[in-house]
């Protein structure tokens, strides 16, 4: 469904991405974990062509979507879903307007259409009664579920998540997951998460891959990285300060 | 020898820095030319978006309007004030009306308020886009399939294009009564010869050429405040320096742009 070929990717004369290779199948739920900064997020940025490749391939059901013009990708960009780490939602539009972004530009719907698509989709993350207020009146749970709410409001393929426990409490963040795991598997979407918690990962992946040096080192089953031999998997996955990724900074206390 | 060595080094230095801002300054050139190119194609390609054009123009001009009377009016004061004191002497007070007339139609008018709105506008439009821009909302209008140049450039652009020309004329007309109020009120200059003073030597040419002026310069609070804010990077130190770039830039950009018009218009028009 998604294939990324040997993407290079260098920003700000810094090397991000080298040759990275990675499949996801349609229908699973995969999920990339690694450090912070490793490249995680440009890689999905790369998947939905809000960033292009230096060089390298990135196949959406069979097209090059590095070789499209801003009109032939939008297209694409309809089969996707995306939820940004920061919820990204427009300040200056009320949250049914968020929400119904997508709907009002690209669809011939009516307001009343969309506004009931809207209630459908904001109850589907949980949320009621919230149409009119603006993104700075929630709270940050609140504003990851309505930028999810969006990311599903035009019954995307595919969705992306990026980071999308981050800066919520527990309680919120295991809510999240559930609550992807839930639109996975009611929706029948392919789901990429990228994230750093490997709680999260559990909960969510289908197949877990890992980034790290600019490469994917590992990619398996949950069961099967928590099992995996290779040592700088075993020190994320255990979130140990001491092992081969730290090697040469070491552990300072 | 080491001092040699010294300078040899800081004048290497001196080139690769000079090399590199021409290569910078080309780039960003390039970049804003880009941005204009996409504007104008998305404007004749795309339905207008009324309701966001109509909030820019409120935004940017009827905000505006009233420091843009006060200016100008103070503007016109001031200038009536310090040519008097120089015509007097020469018992020629009556054409502080026409000096006032041409200064400010052709000149202050469209220079001031292309200033204020650079400052007051400009400065918005970078911070704005500058903070869609490092919270990922431009990236997030691109997943949502919409055009963010369409979305955020092209209401703007139409917004500045046709406010900042209208509150050159409020400006033109409120700079004149300032000048008339010292005029008549302090100079003893007659309401009759004033009006006189200041239509007769003032052709439609004169107010057209400010006018024209006050497009271009739309055109430059435009695109230097949006390619800015498009182009921010780091958080909220990167939209202060965006900020602070657009509002610098813009500033010399008018000025330079005034004095190129200026000088063609003083070398080939009549």
């Amino acid at each position: 469904m998604i294939e990324l070929k040997n993407v290079c990717k260098t920003l700000n004369k810094k090397t991000i991405l080298k040759d990275l290779n990675l499949t996801v199948k349609r229908g699973e739920s995969l999920v990339i974990i690694g450090r912070s900064g490793c490249g995680k997020s440009v890689s999905l940025k790369h998947m939905i062509g809000v960033m292009r490749p230096d060089s390298g391939t990135v196949l959406v059901d069979g097209d090059d979507i590095t070789k499209l013009n801003s009109e032939e990708l939008d297209k694409i960009r309809m089969k996707f879903g995306m939820l940004f780490q920061g919820a990204a939602l427009f300040d200056s539009l009320s949250v049914l307007e968020n929400v119904g972004f997508q709907l009002f530009e690209c669809t011939e719907m009516s307001f009343s259409q969309i506004k009931r698509r809207v209630r459908e989709c904001l109850r589907m993350v949980g949320l009621q009664g919230i149409e009119n207020m603006k993104p700075a009146a929630l709270s940050g749970g609140m504003k990851k579920r309505v930028a999810l709410a969006r990311a599903i409001s035009m019954n995307p393929k595919i969705i992306l998540f990026d980071e999308p426990t981050t800066g919520v409490d527990p309680i919120t963040g295991d809510m999240i997951n559930k609550l992807i795991r839930h639109l996975h598997n009611t929706l029948k979407t392919t789901s990429i998460t990228v994230t750093h918690d490997m709680r999260s990962a559990y909960r969510i992946a289908d197949r877990i891959a890992m980034l790290y040096e600019k490469e994917i080192i590992a990619i398996g089953t949950p069961a099967e990285i928590m099992r995996s031999e290779n040592k700088t998997v075993k020190q994320f996955i255990n979130g140990d300060a001491e092992g081969p990724i730290t090697a040469g900074i070491g552990s300072r206390f | 020898m080491r001092l040699r060595k010294k300078l040899f080094i800081s004048s290497g230095r001196t080139f690769l820095n000079a090399k590199k801002r021409t290569v910078d300054s080309f780039v960003y050139t390039g970049g804003v030319a880009a941005l204009f190119g996409k504007t104008l194609s998305s404007i004749w390609s795309f339905p207008l978006r009324k309701r966001q054009i109509l909030e820019q123009m409120s935004k940017i001009g009827v905000a505006s309007f009233p420091i843009v009377v006060l200016i100008s009016f103070f503007t016109g004061i001031v200038l009536a004030l310090q040519s008097a004191h120089q015509l007097q002497r020469m018992s020629a007070q009556m054409y502080i009306a026409s000096l006032v007339g041409l200064s400010i139609t052709r000149e202050l008018g469209p220079v001031l308020t292309a200033l204020i709105i650079a400052g007051r506008s400009g400065a918005a439009i970078t911070a704005e886009l500058g903070t869609m821009k490092v919270t990922e909302q431009i990236e997030a209008l691109e997943t949502l399939s919409a055009n963010p140049v369409q979305y955020l450039v092209v209401p703007r652009f139409i917004a500045l294009f046709v406010m900042v020309p209208l509150l050159t004329v409020y400006a033109d007309f409120f700079g004149i009564i300032g000048g008339y109020l010292v005029g008549v009120g302090r100079l003893n200059i007659t309401h009759a010869m004033y009006m006189k003073m200041t239509l007769v030597p003032l052709s439609i040419g004169d107010v057209m050429t400010g006018i024209a002026k006050s497009g271009v310069f739309a055109v430059i609070i435009c695109f230097i405040s949006c390619f800015e804010g498009m182009n921010s990077q780091g958080g909220a130190e990167g939209v202060g320096k965006s900020t602070t770039a657009s509002v610098v830039k813009s500033f010399i950009l008018i000025i330079m742009a005034d004095c190129f018009f200026t000088a063609i218009f003083y070398f080939f028009g009549k």
